[in-house]
């Protein structure tokens, strides 16, 4: 049997079940937890007047930028023609789209007033990136799901590498979008830079492919379909080069920034003294978010290893949620310097690094996100064919 | 007249000198009758501006853009008379220490570490010319009148929250709890921002002058000036021509519209 073929997994046993059960109430505990603190007010929440954005903004940009990295896997075979990857393509599509919708249930649900919805789907201030963001992730969902069509309806195929092409163009511009809501913002002195876009890219690249290895893998063990080392060490090797790129724009993000001397404070701030965000910059983004994986996936003791592999996908996620933390948090906890060279106080905690301690209802609200998102896969793997039967290694070859 | 008056002057001197043709003599004859008809006429125009509410239905205009000028020098250390003031105005009531409670202005001590020089003023929202609030806020829902006001509808703002990241000046707050005891003319709305709306409803209300601004009068320190930046006669426009005035955040080029002295 050297014919690739797709099929929905079975969807009676116990254990998937238990998982959509499971999942259901974790995304059902975070609507809750969304609606607790609309009804209470945000006071319930860590966030405030100095942290406007906090926990659900990070879980939020996680998935969203995980979306659009998602769906790399399928680009690799349509848009670089790497044959070998064309198998998952299926399951990329569905997993960019489910990512995308956990995200931004995430997002929605944490607006102040999230009944009013469709006023921002229908009042448009154009010159908002938060306003082309909205047209960029409905356009995902479109776009994403016509190339998904041309990929499981046969009659379809042939619009498949156009289609292809165009959602790649279109993800790589959602990144650039979702970066560019923070690299807009010139009052705050760790955002105003072109070079937010850019690290999204390179982030969604790292912590998209992560978050499908681990799906894909979780899959075929519980589906106990074969997967076999050819597309698993291709996968792991291509991981390896985006979490390098990954700590390539950090590092020039860091020393841009550490040649003008207007940065030097919040340079200090992050990478020395800013407490929590200092320790989760070089404990968790750098060491477990960065070399660790890197170690994992390249030393030769666990070259092969996929429980490593599966570890180094786990450690890039927690590395790229702590990013995303420093970047939204951190960037708003470092003083808003309104009067450069000055000493600045008020009952408003100006000049003061602000304290956030995010509270239980954001958290539960952004894993709600994550359980929306697999939930999500879980279901459309069982009702239509995004998985093949088999990835063993005669099946992945025998389509180069 | 006056009108003649404002063209004449936007001339330069030679062209004056060129196209009027006119001698000194006579010049400074026009001057002074302006001068006089001015005085004469300016008790009636002051007490009509002040007597006349702006009807509903006739629109706001950009003929003037209302502005304030901080003389921070003038402003007293101690006293915080305008954080009161707008707070009664507006049904604010902070409580002290909140992190969650709106603060549409406060006082800020600014001092120069080198020379220990400190000085203390009041910030509110800049109501600048281009606000960033107004370009990111995704529905519209930030906007600028035509007299130059930034402020939220609360009826379209969706409480993102992406006004507070993009103003340099954290001017503006989010209303984090059910709101009790609202005041009539100021509504407000929870899960929605909020910030300084340099009194629209007294301005709207021919009131011409803000809270703050009325408030440090009372308290004798006649630190902030409310008026037309429009208007070259202004109180305001000739404070700040004569003695200039300074933006926060310059830089940025957003055109604030309320100044500051003695920076």
């Amino acid at each position: 049997m050297d014919t690739l073929r797709y099929g929905a997994i079975e969807a009676r046993s116990p254990k998937y079940w238990a998982l959509l059960i499971g999942l259901g109430l974790v995304a059902m505990i975070g609507v809750l937890s969304a609606h607790h603190m609309e009804v209470e007010g945000h006071v319930i929440s860590g966030m405030n007047n100095q942290i406007v954005w906090g926990m659900p903004h990070v879980f939020a940009v996680f998935l969203i930028v995980a979306a659009s990295g998602a769906l790399n896997v399928a680009s690799i075979a349509s848009v670089f023609g790497k044959t070998e990857y064309k198998p998952l393509g299926r399951l990329s599509a569905l997993l960019a789209i489910a990512l995308l919708a956990g995200g931004l249930a995430v997002l929605v649900l944490d607006l102040g007033r999230p009944d009013r919805l469709i006023v921002a789907m229908t009042t448009y201030n154009f010159k908002s990136i938060f306003a082309w963001n909205i047209l960029l992730y409905t356009g995902f969902f479109a776009i994403v799901g016509f190339y998904m069509w041309c990929m499981m309806d046969h009659a379809m195929q042939k619009f498949s590498k156009q289609a292809g092409l165009f959602a790649f163009i279109w993800r790589l511009v959602l990144t650039t979008g979702t970066g560019s809501i923070f690299g807009f913002l010139v009052a705050r002195s760790a955002y105003d830079t072109a070079m937010l876009a850019p690290m999204f890219i390179m982030m969604s690249f790292a912590i998209g492919l992560a978050f499908y290895i681990i799906v894909m893998l979780a899959s075929y063990q519980w589906s106990e379909r074969p997967i076999g080392d050819l597309i698993v060490n291709r996968m792991r090797n291509l991981l390896g080069i985006f979490i390098a790129a990954v700590m390539y724009f950090v590092a020039v993000y860091h020393v841009t920034n550490l040649y003008a001397t207007e940065h030097h404070a919040v340079e200090k701030f992050l990478l020395v003294d800013g407490g929590i965000f200092t320790q989760l910059f070089w404990y968790v983004q750098i060491l477990l978010g960065g070399i660790v994986p890197l170690a994992l996936i390249y030393a030769p003791q666990t070259r092969n290893c996929r429980r490593s592999l599966l570890a180094a996908c786990a450690l890039v996620l927690i590395g790229g949620m702590a990013h995303i933390y420093i970047i939204i948090v951190g960037g708003q906890a470092f003083p808003m310097e309104m009067f450069p060279g000055m000493e600045v106080s008020s009952s408003f905690f100006d000049g003061e690094v602000s304290a956030y301690t995010p509270s239980l209802w954001e958290i539960l609200l952004g894993f709600g996100g994550i359980a929306i998102t697999l939930l999500l896969v879980t279901v459309g793997v069982a009702i239509l064919d995004f998985l093949p039967e088999s990835l063993a290694d005669n099946i992945v070859s025998y389509k180069k | 007249m006056n009108q003649m008056n404002k063209k004449y002057a936007l001339l330069s001197k030679s062209e004056q000198d060129v196209s009027q043709g006119v001698d000194k003599g006579k010049r400074t004859f026009i001057g002074g009758l302006v001068g006089a008809s001015g005085l004469a006429v300016a008790p009636g125009v002051m007490l009509y501006q002040t007597a006349s509410a702006k009807p509903v239905e006739q629109a706001v205009s950009n003929a003037v853009r209302w502005g304030m000028l901080v003389n921070v020098n003038q402003c007293a250390e101690d006293c915080d008379d305008c954080v009161t003031a707008c707070n009664d105005e507006h049904g604010l009531w902070p409580k002290e220490g909140s992190t969650t409670d709106s603060q549409w202005i406060r006082k800020l001590t600014v001092k120069d570490p080198s020379t220990g020089n400190a000085k203390s003023l009041p910030m509110m929202c800049q109501h600048c010319e281009n606000p960033p609030c107004v370009d990111v806020c995704p529905t519209g829902a930030s906007f600028k009148r035509e007299d130059g006001i930034v402020l939220v509808n609360m009826h379209t703002c969706i409480g993102c929250r992406y006004c507070m990241m993009a103003c340099p000046y954290k001017a503006r707050s989010f209303v984090h709890e059910t709101l009790e005891n609202q005041l009539p003319d100021s509504p407000r709305g929870k899960g929605c921002v909020e910030s300084c709306n340099m009194c629209v409803n007294k301005i709207d209300a021919g009131d011409n002058t803000t809270a703050c601004a009325e408030a440090c009068s009372k308290a004798g320190h006649e630190a902030i000036t409310f008026g037309d930046l429009n208007d070259p006669e202004s109180d305001i426009s000739t404070q700040l021509k004569a003695h200039g005035g300074n933006q926060i955040r310059a830089d940025l080029g957003l055109n604030t519209g309320v100044r500051y002295q003695g920076l």
